[in-house]
This record gives C-alpha cells, sequence and structure tokens, in this order.
C-alpha cells in the first residue's frame, strides 16, 4: 500500500479526572483507508474518533491529522475540522433549519463560499445520499435513517478528506439501518478516508481494510477483515466476536 | 356560564356569601364612616378631557400616564432583550471572569430591593448619563420645533424626554438581570451534541453561538419572556418614585389634585389589570397555536 498517513497516533492518553479512558493508544491511518473500530461499550472507542477532530482533547501522546498536529489551544483545529467531517450517533441536525439549510450552513459561514455555489453543493450531496426530494424539509419531519443521510450530505458539503462515524446506526431502527449503511458503502467506493465506529458486522466485512478492536480504553488487536472474523489472534476479540455475530 | 353555575355546591355559596359580606362591611364602612362622596362620574374626564375653548378633546392625565407607560414598556423591553441575551449570553461564557460579571450582576440585583435598585440606578447611571449627553437641551431644542408630532408619537411630551430616557433605561437594567437568567437556561437546555455538530464542521465558539444554539434557545424561551414583559409592565410602576410621569405617577398627581383616592386608584388598577391580563391570554392563545403547529 503506497498511500501516505492522513491520521498518526502514538502513545495517546486521555483521562476524565482519574479515570482513564485511553491508555497508549498508538495507530496510524493511511488516506484512503476505511477502518472500522469495534469493542464492547466503554472500550474506549468513541473517545478515540472524538480526539481526531479534537472535540475531546486528549492528555499525552501526539496526535497527527492531515498534517495537523493536534494540542488543546491549537490555532489549526478549527481548519482541521473543516477537513474531517464527524457523523454522530444522534445524528445532531439543527432542528431550527431546514434540509438545505443544514447542508449550506457550514459552507457560508465557515468556508465563505456563496449561497448560490453552496446551494449546487448542498443539492449534490443530497442526491448522492439518495433523499433530493427532502430539500425543503425540517429535520423532526424525517425518520431517523433520513436524518443521519442528511448528516452525512452535511459533513461531505465541507468537501471533508476524511470521515468519521461515531455509531451511525446505533440510534435507528433495524428496518433504517442498512439505507444509512448503503450510502456508507457508495462513499467508500469513491476513496473517501474512513473511519467507523460500529457493530454492523456486515458492513465492516464489505469495506473495511482494517480492523481494530478495542477493549477497556486499549487497542487489543488490529489486523485485516479477513483475518480478523476467521483466526482472531485475541481471546478477548473471539469472544466479542461470538457475541455480536452469533444469531 | 350556565354549567358554572351548575357545578355550584353548597360550600361555594358558603364562601360567596362570605365574601359578600366582608365586601359589604368594607364597602358600609367606606359609605357610612368615612362619609366619602363618591365621584366616579369625573373619572371619564380625567381620561379623555374636552377643551372648551378650542372645541377639542384632548388626551388628559390618565390617558397620558397610560400611553407613557406603554411607551416605556416597550422601549425597555426591547432594550432589556438585548441586555439580558448579552447576560445570559455571558453567564454561559467559557471565559471565568465574564461568567463571574454578569453572575454578580445577578445576584445584586436579586438580592436588594426593586426600589432600592431604582433609585441606585437612576442616581448613579441613568442620570449621569444624560448629563454627559446633554440630553435634556436636545429635548428643549426639539420641544421648540413645530410639526414634531412624530417625535411626541414614540416619547409623549418631548419637555419630559430625559426623564423617559431614565426611567427606560432603569427598567431595562433592572428586568435584563431576570430575562438573563431566561436566556441562561434556554441556551443550557440546548443539547451538548448541537455545540458539537457546529463545532465538526468547523465553527469558531461565536458561530456555534450565533447560528445554531441562540436560534434555537430564543425560540424556546418565547413564552416566559412573554411573561417577562408582562412583569416587567407592573414594574414600571416603580419608576413612578423618579418622577417619571407614567400612569402610577400620573394618578398620585390626580389624587393630589382631586381628592378622589379610590376612583383614580381602582382606574389605575383596572388600567394595569386591563392590559396585563389581555397580553397573558393574547400570549397563551398564540402560544397554543404555535404548539399546534408542532
Amino acid at each position: 500500500m503506497n498511500r501516505h498517513p492522513i491520521i498518526e497516533v502514538r502513545n495517546l492518553d486521555k483521562f476524565y479526572g482519574t479515570f482513564q479512558a485511553l491508555k497508549d493508544i498508538s495507530i496510524t491511518v493511511h488516506q484512503g483507508e476505511r477502518v472500522v473500530i469495534c469493542g464492547p461499550s466503554g472500550s474506549g472507542k468513541s473517545t478515540l474518533i472524538r480526539c481526531f477532530n479534537a472535540l475531546e482533547t486528549h492528555s499525552s501522546g501526539s496526535l497527527t491529522v492531515d498534517g495537523v498536529d493536534v494540542f488543546e489551544g491549537s490555532k489549526e483545529i478549527r481548519r482541521l475540522r473543516q477537513e474531517v467531517g464527524m457523523v454522530f450517533q444522534q445524528f445532531n441536525l439543527f432542528p431550527h433549519l431546514n434540509v438545505l439549510e443544514n447542508l449550506m450552513i457550514g459552507p457560508i459561514k465557515v468556508r465563505k463560499i456563496s449561497r448560490a455555489q453552496a446551494e449546487r453543493t448542498a443539492r449534490k450531496y443530497l442526491d448522492r445520499v439518495h433523499i433530493p426530494e427532502q430539500a425543503e424539509k425540517y429535520p423532526a419531519q424525517l425518520s431517523g435513517g433520513q436524518q443521519q443521510r442528511v448528516a452525512i450530505a452535511r459533513s461531505l458539503c465541507m468537501e471533508t478528506r476524511i470521515m468519521l462515524f461515531d455509531e451511525p446506526t446505533s440510534a435507528l431502527d433495524p428496518e433504517m439501518i442498512n439505507e444509512v449503511l448503503d450510502v456508507m458503502v457508495e462513499l467508500a467506493d469513491t476513496g473517501m478516508t474512513m473511519v467507523v465506529v460500529t457493530h454492523e458486522m456486515g458492513f465492516a466485512r464489505k469495506v473495511a481494510d482494517t480492523m481494530v478492536f478495542m477493549e477497556d480504553g486499549r487497542i487489543v488487536e488490529v489486523a485485516p477483515p479477513d483475518m480478523f472474523f476467521t483466526a482472531p489472534a485475541s481471546e478477548r476479540c473471539r469472544m466479542f466476536l461470538s457475541q455480536i455475530l452469533e444469531h | 356560564m350556565r354549567t358554572f353555575i351548575g357545578r355550584m355546591r353548597w360550600p361555594d355559596y358558603l364562601i360567596l356569601a362570605v365574601l359578600v359580606f366582608f365586601f359589604g362591611y368594607i364597602w358600609y364602612t367606606i359609605e357610612g364612616t368615612l362619609n366619602y362622596k363618591w365621584r366616579w362620574e369625573l373619572i371619564p374626564g380625567y381620561i379623555i378631557g374636552y377643551n372648551a375653548d378650542r372645541e377639542a378633546y384632548f388626551a388628559n392625565i390618565l390617558l397620558q400616564g397610560l400611553a407613557a407607560t406603554i411607551r416605556i414598556s416597550i422601549y425597555a423591553s426591547l432594550l432589556a432583550l438585548v441586555f439580558g441575551t448579552a447576560l445570559g449570553i455571558g453567564r454561559c461564557s467559557k471565559n471565568l471572569t465574564i461568567r463571574m460579571l454578569a453572575r454578580t450582576y445577578l445576584e445584586l440585583l436579586r438580592n436588594i430591593p426593586p426600589v432600592v435598585v431604582v433609585f441606585i440606578f437612576f442616581f448613579f447611571l441613568s442620570q449621569q448619563l444624560i448629563d454627559a449627553l446633554d440630553l435634556a437641551r436636545w429635548s428643549r431644542g426639539i420641544a421648540r420645533q413645530e410639526d414634531i408630532w412624530l417625535w411626541e408619537f414614540f416619547f409623549g411630551d418631548m419637555r419630559r424626554f430625559p426623564s423617559i430616557i431614565s426611567g427606560v433605561i432603569v427598567l431595562a437594567l433592572f428586568e435584563s438581570a431576570f430575562v438573563g437568567e431566561i436566556v441562561r437556561a434556554g441556551i443550557q437546555s440546548i443539547p451538548k451534541g448541537q455545540w458539537e455538530a457546529a463545532r465538526s464542521i468547523g465553527m469558531n465558539r461565536f458561530q456555534e453561538l450565533w447560528y445554531i444554539v441562540l436560534p434555537q434557545a430564543m425560540k424556546k424561551v418565547i413564552p416566559p419572556l412573554a411573561n417577562q414583559f408582562i412583569s416587567l409592565i407592573k414594574d414600571s410602576s416603580i419608576i413612578s418614585l423618579i418622577s417619571v410621569q407614567e400612569l402610577t405617577y400620573k394618578t398620585v398627581e390626580m389624587v393630589a389634585s382631586s381628592r378622589m383616592i379610590f376612583e383614580a386608584w381602582i382606574t389605575t388598577a383596572g388600567f394595569y389589570f386591563v392590559i396585563c391580563f389581555g397580553l397573558s391570554q393574547l400570549f397563551s392563545r398564540l402560544e397554543r397555536r404555535r404548539e399546534g403547529q408542532g
């Protein structure tokens, strides 16, 4: 793989008071790579990817994202966040704005792009997530799956180079999970760098280049999916997989 | 009405009887003991007077006072909204100094009696401001001009302009503390995810607040703000103490000259009640409609 690293984490620790949420994390994500992070709840997966766009600040260790050294108080962080999209478990759409405005507010206010240009971009990405007809609606009028697809489009409208997904399907009703995953698979096909925290192992098998298993604030295993699913090296990973794949 | 009477039981009649007796007794005392002469028929003349020389009606003392109260309440609430929003934002600031300043202001206003606050604001702030801007001379200049109906529509008698302005400022500063608390509660009711979503598309703290959080917060706090506006109308009677010629002040004046103590105060109470009750009915109807829309 002749790609250059886009996220580099070295010996990262994260404390909440005396509780250590992340322990000595080191991992590299390359450009265009699709990384799926899984693990039991409370294992620090979400905390880790929230560090990637500085929604959480790490306590020690180094973190470089897209060439930017991330640390608390860095002036570069806001520029970095424009390059790194984040999709949340609870969608977090802006309820007072309609779908189109949700997509346009970032480009207009942050990137200072013209309204007309921003609207063209917004409609393009609404097409991409298959809901062009919902442009004028408000988030509360949409189903969960549609809301999450709007949230993905909102990040894409910033012309991001990296997409982070924090359990994007966990708050969805089962019948809506696939419409979101389909959009994510299509996004993966465009060569986007993606880091996804999820328990959707079918999705992981289909798109992941690298599987990461976390437990108790540590990275326990990093492996390509075929190895990860067939012959996990660690006992804990094997147990976790048997729990979520059984049935 | 019919159903209301239909639902009356004997305790209701008992309570009503006691009340009728009580007020009847007071009435009897006033009528008999005080030998008070009611002159209700003169009240309308104090609202709308008739100038026999010019053969024209004019707004008399009570109506002037009412108009002043309405003007002052509207201006003061607009100003209080601006101050209060700033204060509410300050209370949620990440900066400790700003947060402490906002908190101090709020606690001072909450724990000092309104009348004392009004005097302090008047002597220490608005009076100095008016002197510094030389507002008195400026407004006398306007009062001497002709065709100043637009000024008078907005500010009443221009010779009293400085007094109105200090009344508005004092009232606004006083109410802004409460508006500030309402706005703070509104801001804090917005889920953390909204800030995070805004942050993760690269917004700075001000943009997160201004484009994302504040519009949602303000929409949520419209009902309490509307109630605060009604409170403000009632509180505006306090500024009669600093000789702002609003409804309460004018009533005091009228009582002094006409000695119609009961009629004047009952009329004034009626004015306040009609305005405040009317507004509260209107606001709750608007709110129901808003909720109906979802």
